[in-house]
């Protein structure tokens, strides 16, 4: 893979780690302001490695929940990320989830790694982007949350920055190359409504995983002459 | 009972992300696997754009500038922009509208 389609990989997963060390500021500063230490959100940002989970987490015990109360909410939130582990271990090869390999890419598995590795075309590139966004995005996370925790209240809120448009942006902005084929705008389109619909029915989490059949129903059953693969080279 | 919380939820969402990688080989390059799995962060990406514009905390509910932020990357995208154009004019065209208001 040649430096010249690495440099746009690496500055799209730059633009993502930025917003990841914004968002990672604000992370722990409610963490803290939730009555967490700043090791618990720590462990959090390092070990859970999910921003959805991480906040509802937060989010539970800052509303008074008891401590255990939280784990449902954030587990569900998290199942998803499992779903992502079939596309990415799929791109990463037999090498790159061989041994302790696995273990760290397991890790990075998260919502910005896997638009950006399945935002590419050529498989080098996949990896290369999952990696560089993974890295990237986990360092300045972190760095973010411990930035946020300690400074508290001295971080202003995201929302005056636009930073929560960032991430639906950056999911379509990623997804968009996919919907050259029919079959994915109608998979796409078909998830946006199915988790819209379900909103006030059903837990935080559980709509976008319920948008999961729908992919796994159009794959297994492809019509004729129209296949996901619309959108590769 | 915080870190009980912390500890378990986190080891959890580790394990969840950690059997996702591990299915076998022989099942990863199975054709329809294969199909199934270049759809799945279609729809589940989708799915999460939607819930991001329209949750407002376990009921249908929108922030009428977050929408307008996202609108404003969906005509960038048309304009074949490029990704950080896309995010930086979902967030600058978010920030300006509640600013103004």
């Amino acid at each position: 893979m040649s430096e010249d389609s690495r440099s746009p990989i690496r500055r799209d997963a730059a633009a993502i780690a930025a917003y990841a060390g914004a968002f990672g500021a604000s992370f722990g500063a409610v963490s803290v302001a939730s009555g967490l230490t700043i090791a618990q959100t720590m462990v959090l940002s390092l070990v859970m490695f999910s921003g959805a989970s991480q906040f509802a987490l937060v989010g539970v015990i800052g509303g008074g929940g008891a401590g255990l109360a939280a784990v449902p909410t954030a587990l569900l939130l998290g199942v998803r990320n499992m779903f992502y582990g079939v596309p990415i271990a799929g791109i990463l090869g037999r090498r790159g989830r061989s041994g302790p390999r696995r273990l760290v890419a397991a890790q990075l598995v998260i919502d910005e790694t896997t638009a950006m590795a399945v935002g590419r075309d050529v498989p080098a590139e996949q990896r290369y982007a999952f990696w560089a966004t993974g890295v990237m995005g986990f360092l300045l996370w972190n760095c973010g949350t411990l930035a946020g925790a300690l400074g508290g209240s001295a971080i202003g809120d995201p929302a005056t920055l636009g930073l929560d448009a960032m991430a639906p942006a950056s999911f379509l902005a990623l997804v968009w190359p996919r919907l050259r084929s029919a079959e994915a705008r109608w998979v796409g389109a078909g998830g946006a409504l199915v988790a819209t619909a379900l909103i006030p029915l059903v837990p935080a989490g559980v709509p976008v995983l319920a948008a999961a059949p729908i992919a796994v129903v159009t794959g297994l059953f492809p019509r004729r002459g129209a296949t996901a693969e619309g959108g590769q080279r | 009972m915080i870190w009980v919380a912390v500890v378990v939820a986190s080891v959890g969402c580790y394990l969840l992300k950690l059997a996702g990688m591990s299915l076998p080989a022989s099942v990863l390059e199975r054709p329809d696997v294969r199909r199934v799995a270049l759809l799945l962060p279609v729809a589940m990406l989708s799915a999460l754009v939607a819930v991001e514009l329209f949750d407002g905390g376990g009921v249908l509910g929108v922030d009428p500038w977050l929408l307008a932020g996202v609108g404003a990357a969906v005509v960038a995208l048309l304009l074949r922009q490029s990704f950080i154009v896309v995010i930086v004019v979902a967030a600058a065209t978010t920030a300006v509208l509640r600013a103004l208001t």
